[in-house]
This record gives C-alpha cells, sequence and structure tokens, in this order.
C-alpha cells in the first residue's frame, strides 16, 4: 500500500506522537444497561443465562444481570472508542491484541468510568517497513469509585 | 448449566474446550453493533476485497470475547475469570471455523484464591493457532 503523507510528514507526526507518550489520556463513561449486556451475549452466541436473565442471576446473589468479563474485549470499553486520538504517521493500523484484568463482578446497571492513557510507544524496523507498537492501558471505575478491571491493548501501525 | 468444576480435579495439562464457533457475516454485523467496531474490513465484502483481503475477516476481538465464553463456561458459576490476554497472530476469514481452546499450565494457592492458569487460543479448520493467549481462573473448592 502506498503512503499518502510524505516523508517530511511522517517524521513530523512521529515526533509527536513520541510527545504523547505518558500524556495523552482519555476519559468515556458508559452505563452498562441490560439491553447491551444482551446485544453482546447474543452477538457472540453465549447462552449463558447469567447474561441474559435477570431473576436467573438474582438467584446466583446477583443485584442483576451480570456482565460478562469479555465486554471489557470490546472496542467500546477499552478500543478506539475510549481511547485519546494520537497522530499515526503510517497508512495500516491493526489490532495487536490485548490484557484484560478483572478485579470486582459488574452488574448491568453499573456506570463505568474508563480512562486511558498511551502508556508505551515501541519503533522497530520491519521488512516492509517502519513498524510502531503503541500500548494503550485502561482503568475501569465504577459508580463507586471501585476499580473493577484494567485493560492493556497494543495498536500497530505500519508504514 | 454444567456442573461446577472444583479446584480438586484441575490437573496440569487438563484440556479445556473445544468451543467451536462459526462466524458469519450475520454474527460479524451483530459484534460490530455490540462492540461499536463499524470498520467495513468485518462486514462489506467489496471493501475488504479493495484492500487486499480474501473475504471479510474476523474481529480479533470477536476471537477475545470467544476465548472468554471459553473460559467463563468452565470456570461455571462460582468460577471467576481474573484474567484474559491474547494476541491477534492470524487472521480468520468469515464463514470458516474459529475453534476455541485450552490447556491448564499452573495450579498454586495466591492471596486466598485457588488460582489455575491456561494457556488459550484459537485454531482454524487446519490447525493453525490464530489467537494464542492465557487466562487466570479462581476455582471454588470442594472443602
Amino acid at each position: 500500500m502506498s503512503s499518502s503523507l510524505s516523508e517530511a510528514e511522517k517524521t513530523r507526526l512521529l515526533e509527536d506522537l513520541r510527545e504523547k507518550v505518558d500524556k495523552a489520556e482519555k476519559s468515556v463513561v458508559i452505563e452498562i444497561d441490560k439491553s447491551m449486556v444482551r446485544r453482546f451475549a447474543q452477538a457472540i452466541e453465549d447462552p449463558n443465562p447469567l447474561w441474559q436473565d435477570e431473576e436467573y442471576a438474582k438467584r446466583t446473589g446477583s443485584g442483576g444481570i451480570l456482565v460478562p468479563p469479555e465486554f471489557f474485549c470490546t472496542s467500546m470499553m477499552s478500543g478506539g472508542g475510549c481511547r485519546p486520538e494520537v497522530p499515526l504517521p503510517y497508512d495500516r493500523i491493526l489490532d495487536g491484541g490485548g490484557d484484560w484484568e478483572f478485579l470486582l463482578p459488574v452488574e448491568a446497571g453499573d456506570t463505568i468510568t474508563s480512562s486511558s492513557k498511551l502508556v508505551e510507544l515501541r519503533e522497530k524496523q520491519g521488512k516492509s517497513g517502519k513498524m510502531l507498537f503503541l500500548t494503550f492501558e485502561t482503568l475501569h471505575k465504577n459508580q463507586r469509585n471501585e476499580l473493577v478491571a484494567k485493560s492493556r491493548g497494543v495498536t500497530i501501525n505500519l508504514e | 448449566m454444567t456442573s461446577q468444576l472444583f479446584f480438586e480435579n484441575v490437573v496440569v495439562g487438563m484440556e479445556i474446550g473445544p468451543l467451536v464457533k462459526h462466524p458469519t457475516s450475520r454474527q460479524l454485523v451483530k459484534w460490530a453493533g455490540a462492540s461499536e467496531d463499524f470498520y467495513e474490513i468485518h462486514y462489506d465484502k467489496d471493501f475488504a476485497l479493495s484492500t487486499g483481503l480474501p473475504a471479510p475477516i474476523v474481529h480479533g476481538r470477536l476471537k477475545a470475547a470467544f476465548l472468554g465464553q471459553l473460559m467463563t463456561d468452565w470456570a461455571g458459576e462460582k468460577g471467576v475469570v481474573r484474567k484474559l490476554s491474547c494476541t491477534y497472530r492470524g487472521m480468520d476469514l468469515v464463514g470458516e471455523d474459529v475453534i476455541c481452546k485450552g490447556r491448564v499450565t499452573q495450579k498454586y494457592f495466591a492471596d486466598g484464591a485457588n488460582c489455575i492458569e491456561c494457556e488459550i487460543w484459537t485454531e482454524n479448520q487446519k490447525g493453525e493457532r490464530t489467537t494464542p493467549g492465557s487466562a487466570i481462573v479462581v476455582l471454588p473448592s470442594r472443602g
């Protein structure tokens, strides 16, 4: 794929990006309602009643429908939508992977504040051009200001 | 639901799964909406082909969620999934099976919890691991 930017522009964007490490931050507040959780469970085709049947979930001691841990794997909770915008010098962007830690149960009706930061930038020379690995870290707190989950994700930007 | 798994019943080397998924374009659209990832390479065939892909590809994060389901199923209602990690190493194309599997690598007691560490992955029909990762699950004791 040919690049849309000149070498000088790429260099300038890369310098701007380096400046953003440990600085670029963003917070997003999301109220996780029942229908979001059901839609999520239906999308992955997970029939577990804990994520869809309120009465069933209450019988297990929960206050309502539980939010499956992997709900935090969505873009909405730990990806593009909740990350600070940073300058990317190259055209191709790939999702490299992630780590998620689940510290406390989350129930439908909880309001989660997700605060993300660019914590690391690694630069490599690949076979077909330069490669950047950007690591974003996100802390997820509930309405009682308890840390419920932590996410780390890697975005790859390729020349 | 299946019966509860207990810490005492788990041995290192024990296999987890398989959980077999067959992502269709309908499922990728549902995931796009539920997760708010609307990148067209996952559901617009013309767009996917124009970027050089042979077909729309399965979202990496959908495969992470499949692995989450593998582990919440295995841990049962009284088990807790503490950690999930994975890397999106290889592409999976729409219409091809995504097979989720795992294997217990460690078992220990730490900070008052019965911890089980596992390697987890998705593989394609050729047996290639496209999403390798790991998980930590806390299980109840038969007590």
